[in-house]
């Protein structure tokens, strides 16, 4: 192999690791970039849709069957848990950022400690027919375990970017985002708005878990890992920017990729949060945010 | 010295005493082994307060204070010879550098983005100590620690009684930090930075002074680990575990005041202490993460909130 040949393998490795992490990342650039709600037991909640798949295909599902069949069930425990949230902050009138963290700090320990107890501490994995195989191009290799998680990322982001844009259920999610008094008047409830926005992002969770249990086993505390680089996503792409995320995952994947090969894979967990913080003190609305 | 001050100076005294002659009527060695924790995390929980509480900036990144703290003085001991006073100074030193570093790039940004940063700075730190093979990279370095001296009764009640001489002494500072003028500027930071800026009251600095008393405080707190179990391993000493409770503490107890941390820490190192051993140390995170969903969304004063309302619906 030529040092070309390697590069690009790096690269298209990279892509395929941003696209995955896009997926994972998405839920949160909803609750927080659009919501304002700092929700970080996404990553916890990631990993809980990763079981849902484990469980589903020890009965012969196929992952990404089971994928499209975790969402209803994810859709209503988002709701549940926005109405947790919304009942007991909301209500008060004022949602302090340091109680709502702490919330969803203590609902990703209840989560992870929840499928420690259930499933035990061990790791888990799926099997479909794709998992083993991959693809070639000359001498770039492209394993199947990567390929069909990485593909996850482009198709969700797109079905949502268009859910948001076309949709009137997704103009208004928009729209409580910007300005919810004028939503009320326009005679819509923004608690049942942010309910549902809420409830969608609980259900790419589900989606974030499949591409992460088809690339390897995962265990329950794997969302920990997960947490810096997710804000990181959700922070650069300029909060609420959903093809951004995109982006800004595939950057990160690159970037991280890059590292682990001409460095040194064990510098790898530090790249994002040096990037963003590196980010939060030259350029804080993000790469795809307006100015403020 | 107001009369509160004195009552402060009075208790701080005779609780020192008492830990000094704790070990001629307590003879089992554990009690000191574990109430070394429960002290521990009455120093982490003081000194997260101090940012958290007072200036309402709210800090995931104890553990990377901590980490560092405990890196450095088991790095100066194993490298030169450093005993653990000289060590615990130095940790003290690195901590109010990182916070006030860590405040410079990060005190511009408010609120959620605030916490996220601190989030990284425990990473950036974990990777930087993972790949740094002077400091034992993963594997961790071992410690042999000097035996204690003549007068303690064993090494556990001297790192114990160490350790509650740190505790006196970050809860004066905290004491000290929310009484005087730093306090009300803090307070004011809290309440509105904004409305505090205009009034004329220096923000940066007292927010960069926070930081760095903080960071101070929970550095110390991990200064003597390495002595304490002869070890440090990136993973423990970075632990989630501690930056969930220097959050968890404070916010049951009450982040108002200095006696908040104290009085949650209290509580909550005890009961997991008493939980790791008799039940399993998942269900020990399991209860802290339901006390804190709890206390977050039906006591978001904590106790101390819970108390001062009870007093004022009872006139007396």
């Amino acid at each position: 192999m030529t040092t070309l040949d390697i590069l690009l393998n790096v690269l298209v490795s990279g892509v395929l690791f941003g696209s995955i992490y896009a997926v994972v990342a998405l839920g949160l650039a909803i609750t927080f970039g659009i919501l304002h709600i700092p929700n970080i037991a996404h990553p916890a909640l990631v990993i809980m849709g990763g079981y849902f798949v484990v469980q589903a295909n020890r009965l012969g599902i196929d992952p990404l069957i089971a994928a499209a069949l975790g969402i209803i069930p994810f859709y209503l425990l988002g709701m549940l848990l926005y109405t947790f949230y919304a009942n007991s902050f909301e209500r008060r009138g004022r949602a302090e950022v340091l109680q709502s963290l702490t919330l969803f700090f203590g609902l990703s320990l209840v989560i992870e400690i929840f499928l420690v107890l259930l499933f035990g501490s061990e790791l888990q994995s799926v099997s479909a027919p794709y998992i083993g195989t991959s693809l070639k191009f000359g001498q770039i290799a492209i394993p199947g375990r990567l390929l069909v998680p990485a593909l996850l990322g482009p198709v969700t982001i797109g079905l949502l970017w268009l859910y948001f844009k076309y949709t009137n259920s997704g103009t208004a999610i928009r729209a409580v985002a910007h300005d919810e008094r004028a939503l009320s008047i326009a005679g819509l409830d923004p608690a049942a708005v942010k309910r549902r926005a809420f409830g969608l992002a609980t259900a790419t969770a589900v989606i974030g878990g499949t591409a992460l249990v088809l690339i390897g086993p995962i265990d329950p505390f794997g969302g920990r890992f997960q947490i810096g680089r997710v804000f990181a996503i959700v922070v650069l792409a300029g909060m609420g920017s959903i093809p951004g995320t995109l982006v800004v995952a595939i950057m990160l994947g690159i970037a991280e990729s890059l590292v682990s090969s001409y460095l040194n894979p064990a510098w790898s967990p530090g790249v994002a949060f040096a990037i963003l913080l590196a980010a939060l003190a030259l350029r804080p609305q993000g790469l795809f945010g307006a100015a403020r | 010295m107001t009369r509160d001050s004195k009552i402060f100076l009075i208790a701080a005294v005779a609780v020192l005493l008492a830990g000094l002659l704790a070990p001629h009527v307590l003879k089992n060695p554990f009690y000191f082994f574990a109430g070394y924790v429960i002290l521990q995390y009455v120093v982490i929980a003081t000194g997260w307060n101090i940012l958290g509480g007072y200036a309402g900036y709210i800090n995931f990144g104890a553990a990377g204070f901590f980490g560092a703290g405990a890196y450095a003085s088991a790095f100066l001991f194993n490298t030169f010879g450093i005993p653990l006073l000289g060590g615990l100074v130095a940790a003290c030193l690195i901590g109010a550098l990182l916070g006030v570093l860590m405040g410079y790039l990060t005190l511009r940004i408010q609120g959620v983005y605030f916490a996220i940063a601190t989030l990284g700075l425990v990473i950036i730190l974990e990777t930087i100590i993972h790949n740094i093979p002077a400091l034992g990279g993963a594997r961790g370095i071992v410690v042999y620690g000097p035996p204690p001296p003549a007068w303690a009764a064993g090494p556990s009640q001297y790192m114990f009684f160490l350790m509650l001489l740190i505790a006196v002494a970050s809860v004066s500072l905290a004491r000290w930090m929310q009484i005087s003028w730093v306090g009300r500027g803090l307070r004011a930071v809290r309440a509105s930075e904004n409305a505090a800026e205009c009034s004329g009251v220096p923000t940066l600095r007292l927010k960069l002074l926070a930081c760095a008393a903080s960071g101070a405080v929970l550095a110390a707190a991990g200064a003597p680990y390495p002595f304490y179990t002869s070890f440090v391993e990136p993973v423990t000493v970075f632990s989630l575990l501690i930056g969930l409770n220097a959050i968890a503490m404070p916010l049951i107890g009450g982040t108002r005041t200095w006696l908040g941390p104290v009085i949650g820490a209290l509580l909550m190192a005890s009961t997991q202490q008493i939980a790791t051993i008799t039940i399993s140390s998942e269900l020990n995170i399991l209860f802290v993460g339901i006390v804190l969903i709890a206390f977050v969304a039906l006591a978001p004063n904590g106790i101390l909130g819970l108390v001062a309302r009870r007093s004022r619906e009872t006139p007396r």
